[in-house]
């Protein structure tokens, strides 16, 4: 079993090669603009030596931060059709209506709203209106919009409207990229709306990219399926991935939780990774992040799909410090912490002068930093770790003390005391955490789909073979499978005490045959 | 006689204050918040009138959005439905509404008003009838002044027109019209019983989207200037701060319709070594420090975001939340005898007798 995990971020690219369960080597080179060079620089100093020459790697997994920085950032975005169909409720608020003024500007290629949709308990609410729909579909068309977002009231639990207006749109508009919102969210029509409104804006340069990545491992004379990660710390396959790039939102931070987990030993435990600019600090569960639950804003946009709960705070390896009074972060030298600090003959005061000083960082030369004090280091190393603890007690659901682990570049940020935690666990390879994140995503197959005249039992144990068949489908292996989450809710209004199932199971990635 | 306008700020404010007032409940204010953003937009604009300048024979349209908070996630609620429901009113009756106030000021229907304003041109009356929210339609000063339930108007936006034209009592009124709601597929948009100026006037809960405003602005410039929310709403109100602390516990059951359950917090500050239980139904009803009640309805039980000075609703509280609960004193109409029938704690099932913490 050998395979190689990337996290592609804003500024570095890591990559790990993980053989038999063990990092055999991890490497990590500045991102590129072009995204591929940077990849395959990392593949190159990964193969440095021929490790990597005549044997088999199974598969490739990337991490990125790319689609979730289009949007923070505002570029190459697509203008989307949206789709809303649901009329005559909701009218009032189209589309659109709770976004930023510029993003809306940059992604709005037209509003059409129909009738149809249901009710809550699976009624219809009102019979879709076929004419109205051929009639957006051909307006979209005939405005050259590819990029179509398709949202219907009470979707997730029947999405048959959305899926009948799809295959409409694709009809009047073949090779439309078309997002369905019952793919991506739950209940709250404008936040699941939203999500598929980004979701499509997002699928040409998903398109690109991917296709770049894949560029990139077939440049490294690599002959291994490629996978992108996923927010929830599972993988989905290239053709999958470009669908829903929104799926792959948060993976870079999901990565890191994956991987202290797997690098710890630990499948219950707080991660705090600590970065240069800041900290995110999460929840592991079974060895997977704790979700948030409620509203996750994305570049201002109300969105509701699966993200992990991640408090995140300006304390970080670059945080510049202040001394009257006494304050770290939110301001940060971040990638010219090796110019702009003082310990690298800069003239920023930064938390990693202060550890120098303190003697806790062999970086710099220390001599820079002598006039900091005892007493002031202690001061804002306190102040560090009182930071820490705020968080870990705020993410935290339950009383008792967990053990911590400590990721990232400015992991030695954090004390080996900490209050709330009940040890603090260092590893190695921690600084590549994300990308041992990502060489270890699993595959998962889900199902959500509403069972007839079948008792609660067995129509969730059909929905468990369904997920699992299609887990193994994409390519887990069945002998490692995991359920992780069942979900069913009675649907009163139809016929034949009808169940509406969700199942999700997990596994690892089947090895390679042959 | 004087309008005043209310100011796009204004309704920002609102927003933030009625969901302080929602103690807990009566829903989100967003989606209708959205709503007059879009109408201010339009160049809508809406004036206040006091309930004291009404005239005793004038008439005015109550109005509430009716349902599941779930079904208004998905059906979002739309200015124009709420609306309509005032304008069958007044074509059943064939009263002319001389202004449109909240049945609930706490929550996403101290906005209801302002919206069906927006459309029809009328002013909105400063007062409501529950000052806050209450999961029940005869949890209302106007019950307990057991005035007359009927008629009542029930809209769906794809053209559902209902009348509820004669009931014999308020709980009857909330059974039927409860119905007609569900049928529509548990969302409703509502005018209650009209009332006279008269009847406003002598049973209306006075000042109450002031109120709600203020608290508002108040906890919205604290946000601005970096101040304490929680002080800046005491500045304003005459609350009392009960609790500090963080959320421990919470256990949720959804039965009869209802959001029940209980929370636990833990103390922090001055607090540290003791713990609240506040038990719900929909909103925040009875709180206890270390077991013995310290605060219970009708006196409202806000619980508050430490920091940000938000109200926290019992439908989002959770482990970890930094919260500090307050409370501030009820509509005088709900501490008389026929009062505490209607609202007091024994009313929601809690064997025990009403004891202000405003008590002297």
């Amino acid at each position: 079993m050998r395979r190689i995990g990337i996290d592609v971020g804003g500024t570095n690219t890591d990559a790990v090669l993980i053989e038999e369960g063990k990092v055999a080597r991890s490497v990590k080179v500045p991102t590129t603009e072009d995204v591929t060079s940077g990849i395959v620089a990392a593949l190159a100093r990964l193969a440095a030596g021929g490790v990597l020459a005549n044997r088999r790697i199974d598969a490739v997994m990337i991490g990125t931060t790319h689609f979730i920085n289009a949007v923070v950032q505002r570029r190459q975005l697509a203008k989307v059709a949206a789709l809303r169909l649901g009329m005559p409720a909701s009218a009032s608020l189209p589309p659109f209506c709770d976004w930023p003024r510029d993003l809306a500007g940059i992604v709005r290629g037209g509003i059409w709203m129909v009738e149809g949709g249901h009710d809550y308990d699976g009624r219809p609410f009102m019979p879709l209106d076929m004419d109205a729909l051929r009639c957006a579909a051909r307006e979209m068309a005939s405005k050259g919009l590819k990029a179509v977002a398709i949202s219907s009231i009470f979707s997730p639990l029947d999405p048959s409207h959305e899926r009948e207006a799809a295959r409409i749109v694709a009809e009047a508009n073949p090779g439309a990229a078309i997002t369905c919102s019952s793919d991506l969210g739950r209940i709250g029509l404008l936040e699941r709306e939203n999500a598929g409104l980004l979701n499509a804006a997002l699928t040409e340069l998903a398109h690109h990219t991917i296709a770049a990545f894949d560029q990139a491992i077939r440049n490294a004379s690599l002959d291994a399926p490629l996978y992108i990660t996923q927010n929830d710390g599972t993988v989905a396959e290239a053709s999958q991935a470009i669908r829903l790039p929104v799926y792959s939102f948060a993976s870079g931070a999901t990565n890191s939780m994956r991987g202290a987990a797997y690098l710890s030993g630990l499948s219950d435990a707080i991660v705090a990774d600590v970065g240069g600019t800041t900290t995110d600090v999460g929840e592991l569960r079974h060895g997977f992040p704790r979700e948030a639950n409620s509203v996750v804003e994305v570049g201002g946009v109300r969105t509701l799909f699966r993200m992990p709960d991640l408090l995140s705070f300006g304390l970080g390896g670059g945080s510049h410090v202040g001394l009257d009074p006494l304050s770290i972060g939110p301001l940060s030298v971040g990638y010219r912490l090796m110019t702009d600090a003082l310990a690298f003959g800069g003239r920023q005061l930064t938390t990693t002068d202060v550890a120098v000083a303190a003697g806790l960082l062999p970086l710099g030369e220390r001599a820079r930093v002598a006039h900091l004090g005892t007493h002031l280091c202690r001061q804002v190393l306190a102040q560090a770790k009182r930071m820490v603890e705020d968080a870990v007690d705020r993410v935290k659901v339950e009383a008792g003390a967990v053990p911590l682990i400590a990721v990232g570049g400015g992991a030695f940020l954090v004390p080996d005391q900490l209050e709330g935690a009940s040890r603090v666990v260092r590893v190695s390879h921690g600084d590549c955490a994300n990308a041992v994140g990502a060489a270890i995503a699993q595959v998962s197959g889900e199902v959500d789909r509403i069972f007839r005249d079948l008792s609660r039992g067995e129509a969730i144990a059909t929905a468990a073979r369904i997920a699992a068949d299609q887990a193994v489908a994409a390519g887990a292996d069945r002998d490692t499978l995991k359920t992780i989450e069942t979900e069913d809710m009675p649907i009163a209004y139809l016929p034949g005490n009808a169940l509406r199932v969700r199942v999700r199971v997990v596994g690892d990635v089947a090895a390679a045959t042959g | 006689m004087q309008l005043r306008d209310i100011t796009a700020d204004d309704i920002e404010s609102l927003a933030v204050g009625a969901w302080v007032l929602g103690t807990g409940g009566g829903g989100s204010p967003y989606l209708g918040l959205l709503n007059m953003r879009r109408l201010y937009a339009e160049g809508h604009r809406v004036q206040l009138m006091q309930p004291d300048d009404l005239a005793d024979d004038d008439w005015v349209a109550a109005v509430s959005n009716m349902g599941a908070p779930l079904v208004g996630q998905e059906r979002l609620t739309d200015s124009r439905t709420i609306a309509r429901a005032v304008a069958l009113m007044e074509e059943h009756t064939g009263y002319r509404f001389r202004g449109i106030m909240a049945l609930e000021i706490g929550g996403g229907n101290a906005i209801q008003p302002l919206m069906a304003a927006a459309h029809l041109g009328r002013p909105v009356i400063d007062a409501d009838m529950m000052g806050r929210a209450y999961p029940e339609a005869q949890m209302t000063s106007v019950a307990v002044g057991n005035l007359r339930p009927y008629p009542l108007t029930s809209v769906d936006v794809r053209g559902l027109e209902s009348i509820v034209d004669k009931v014999p009592s308020w709980k009857w009124m909330e059974r039927v019209s409860r119905k007609i709601c569900v049928e529509y597929g548990s969302i409703a948009s509502t005018c209650k019983a009209p009332r006279t100026g008269r009847e406003v006037k002598a049973w209306g809960i006075h000042g109450t989207t002031t109120k709600a405003i203020r608290i508002g602005r108040a906890v919205r410039e604290a946000q601005r200037r970096h101040d304490d929310p929680i002080a800046a709403v005491l500045a304003v109100e005459p609350g009392k701060v009960l609790y500090r602390g963080k959320v421990v516990d919470v256990e949720r059951r959804a039965t009869e319709g209802f959001l029940r359950g209980k929370t636990r917090i833990e103390g922090l500050d001055g607090w540290r070594g003791s713990g609240l239980d506040i038990n719900f139904q929909n909103e925040w009803i009875v709180a206890w420090l270390d077991g013995a009640p310290v605060a219970m309805s009708p006196d409202l039980i806000c619980v508050l975001d430490s920091v940000k000075g938000e109200a926290v609703g019992t439908e989002t509280i959770r482990y970890g939340q930094r919260v500090t609960v307050i409370a501030l004193p009820p509509p005088p109409v709900f501490l008389t005898p026929a009062g505490l029938a209607h609202v007091g704690p024994r009313a929601f099932g809690y064997d025990i007798d009403f004891r202000s913490v405003f008590a002297a």
